[in-house]
């Protein structure tokens, strides 16, 4: 092995690739059978980049050399960078050799476009197509779905990965139409709708017959690049909010865009990368996902924007005073649920809890519950009730002076050095 | 008040429990030790080990709360805190005390606590699962150096031996001083002398040649997936704690 090249190109193609956010690894459900290597269910997090994000796959990019020119991409064909291309075997072994040190919960692969979408995608599925037969390897595979790509290849790639994804890259199709002139909105809608019914139709072979093999166990997701596209949150919610029903998707990332390429139609390159605004959205997809919240409830017409001072949770409770108080020991789960400062597992344990005893305040600290903003939206056991009609305004200001958030302050010492 | 000394086992605990129970004992106190160093205090008793007397107890506990109850208050006992033996107590009085089963009766403090403690040790269980950096050396066995806050070890074993079935390894807990050795078969428990090992001569050859050249792709992968406009230490340190970096490749 040429330990300098193969360190070159690993140094490159995994800067390229570090832009995806994707990271998930859990989900699926492959099993080690017949002493192999490797399982894949877990999600495990292995380590913490210096930037805090979490590396659980070993995730690169096949090849930087692309014939495409998206203004917001570092592989951008008329980017003047290094270019690399690992060859087959070497992502196999790189996998491999990771894996088995537990470095690792398996590879994301993706890949600028050689020449065309099936020259491309041939060669990803080739890397696990090797992984899962000659290596016996049943760690977490996701593969990047090429937009163009032939059905028959992308059926063989959910044959041997465990998740596929296309990403939007922008939330709208006029963003994407400015930002990405060779590519095509519809492009990335149809393999999504392709393996949605291979998908769905896969499962249903399962039930059927215990051996049908698995197809993408851990579903599909997308990324859409948030702030360099004028798109505000009720825009890029809504549409988040389209795919999760219309495509059965598993998740949708939100990207905050890193100023890394001058170019007139983005946003200049001392601009800071929007991380309040991207830790808002994904409050607020889950809270879609999980806290049954419907997108309209989060963001409207009249609040297109989330606010960036408070959580989605909490603005939308001062929005909504009428529906509060609520009695913790009465209110069933989907309404606990709504308090801002109870998650779900303080929410579950609530409920089973209180089955045996009426709870107080103390109880609700011990089960987890934050009481700085919960004790303005709820009743409980203790008689004393903290709201004494405040206004939902009084109340923001009351938990922002309490609460000092790390990405405020952050923005503040900024702000400070001009 | 009597002070009961046990051995740490969990058979030990059980034991105790009976004891308790059989000499009706209302106002006691726990504690895992030697016997020897307790027995200044008055009114101390040894509780010896009873593998009959701990199944009774384990048998009444069984019909008290789930299969996951049980398991639940095993992994609590294995996080080897100190002074919580009042909370194992007071959980097993309390389950003992009532008709129904209280295991999620998250209102009273020894079931809550139980449940802290429980989170506490699943967190490093999983850490360890995260963090375990194996090292190739030259018989093709894997070794892997950890240093845990709690005995999570044993809990390790499922995972390890169904994700790296084809390899051999060995994980070691250096402050404990045991390790689990998996042979392609079937795990056991080990101990090692370092004497010989520790010498730097020992060290370098007892590697394969290709250790060193993934180690070092590792750290270069580790390094260039970092968004340096991204930084934000803080986080880094929450995820990732300093305690463990020692044995962590790409933080060495």
């Amino acid at each position: 092995m040429n330990v300098e090249r193969i360190t070159e190109k690993l140094n490159i193609l995994a800067d390229a690739a570090k832009y995806d956010v994707s990271c998930a690894s859990s989900g699926s459900k492959r099993k080690n059978e017949n002493k192999g290597l490797g399982n894949a269910s877990n999600g495990i997090c292995h380590s913490y980049t210096e930037d805090g994000r979490c590396v659980s796959l070993l995730k690169i990019l096949l090849t930087n050399h692309c014939i495409f020119d998206c203004a917001y991409c570092v592989s951008r064909k008329n980017n003047d960078i290094k270019r690399a291309a690992f060859t087959v075997q070497e992502v196999v072994d790189l996998t491999i050799n990771f894996y088995r040190r537990n470095y690792i919960e398996g590879l994301f692969l993706s890949s600028g476009i050689f020449k065309n979408a099936d020259y491309t995608m041939e060669r990803l599925v080739r890397v696990a197509k090797k992984l899962r037969h000659e290596h016996n390897f049943n760690g977490y595979i996701h593969l990047k779905s090429i937009p163009g790509a032939s059905d028959e290849l992308m059926r063989e790639a959910g044959l041997y990965a465990d998740r596929l994804s296309v990403n939007l890259e922008m939330p709208t199709e006029a963003g994407l139409k400015l930002l990405a002139p060779d590519k095509n909105h519809q492009d990335m809608i149809d393999p999504m709708n392709f393996l949605k019914n291979e998908i769905i139709q896969r499962t249903e072979e399962k039930k059927l017959f215990k051996k049908a093999p698995m197809f993408a166990p851990a579903g599909q997701s997308t990324q859409v690049i948030i702030g360099a596209t004028p798109e505000n949150d009720q825009q890029i919610l809504q549409s988040a909010n389209y795919f999760y029903k219309n495509f059965n998707l598993k998740r949708v990332y939100y990207s905050g865009y890193v100023p890394v390429l001058k170019d007139k139609r983005l946003p200049a390159l001392n601009t800071s990368v929007p991380m309040v605004r991207e830790n808002r959205l994904y409050q607020a997809d889950w809270l879609m996902r999980f806290y049954g919240f419907h997108v309209n409830e989060i963001v409207d017409n009249d609040q297109p924007l989330l606010d960036l001072d408070i959580d989605p949770k909490l603005g939308w409770a001062i929005r909504n005073m009428q529906v509060f108080p609520i009695d913790i020991n009465k209110a069933d789960l989907q309404m606990i649920l709504r308090v801002p400062g109870i998650g779900l597992q303080s929410a579950q344990k609530i409920v089973s809890a209180r089955k045996f005893a009426k709870l107080g305040w103390e109880q609700l600290k011990r089960i987890g519950v934050a009481i700085n903003r919960a004790r303005y939206f709820i009743t409980c056991k203790n008689k004393e009730f903290e709201r004494r009609d405040l206004t939902g305004q009084n109340i923001k200001q009351f938990i922002l002076a309490e609460s000092q958030s790390k990405y405020i302050k952050n923005t503040q010492t900024q702000l400070n050095l001009f | 008040m009597y002070t009961l000394v046990y051995d740490g086992t969990f058979e030990g605990l059980l034991t105790a429990i009976f004891e308790i129970y059989e000499h009706k004992l209302f106002h006691v106190k726990l504690i895992k030790g030697e016997w020897r160093a307790a027995a200044l205090f008055e009114e101390v008793l040894q509780v010896i080990t009873d593998e009959n007397r701990a199944n009774r107890v384990l048998k009444g506990l069984r019909k008290k709360l789930s299969s996951t109850g049980v398991q639940r208050l095993y992994i609590a006992h294995m996080a080897e805190m100190d002074n919580e033996e009042s909370t194992l107590l007071g959980f097993i009085r309390y389950v003992f005390d009532n008709d129904q089963n209280v295991e999620e009766d998250y209102g009273n403090r020894y079931v809550m606590r139980i449940s802290e403690i429980i989170k506490m040790v699943r967190r490093e269980k999983h850490r360890m699962e995260a963090f375990v950096r194996f090292q190739k050396l030259k018989d093709e066995t894997f070794y892997s150096a950890i240093e845990p806050d709690f005995n999570v070890l044993p809990l390790l074993i499922r995972h390890f031996k169904s994700r790296y079935a084809d390899q051999k390894w060995i994980i070691y807990d250096i402050k404990r001083g045991y390790g689990l050795y998996y042979d392609l078969h079937d795990t056991q428990y080990i101990s090692l002398d370092f004497s010989e090992v520790n010498k730097p001569d020992n060290v370098i050859t007892a590697f394969s040649e290709d250790e060193g050249i993934y180690q070092h792709l590792w750290k270069n992968y580790f390094t260039n997936v970092n968004i340096v406009a991204r930084k934000n230490t803080k986080l880094h340190l929450r995820h990732i704690p300093r305690r463990y970096w020692r044995h962590l490749t790409e933080k060495i």
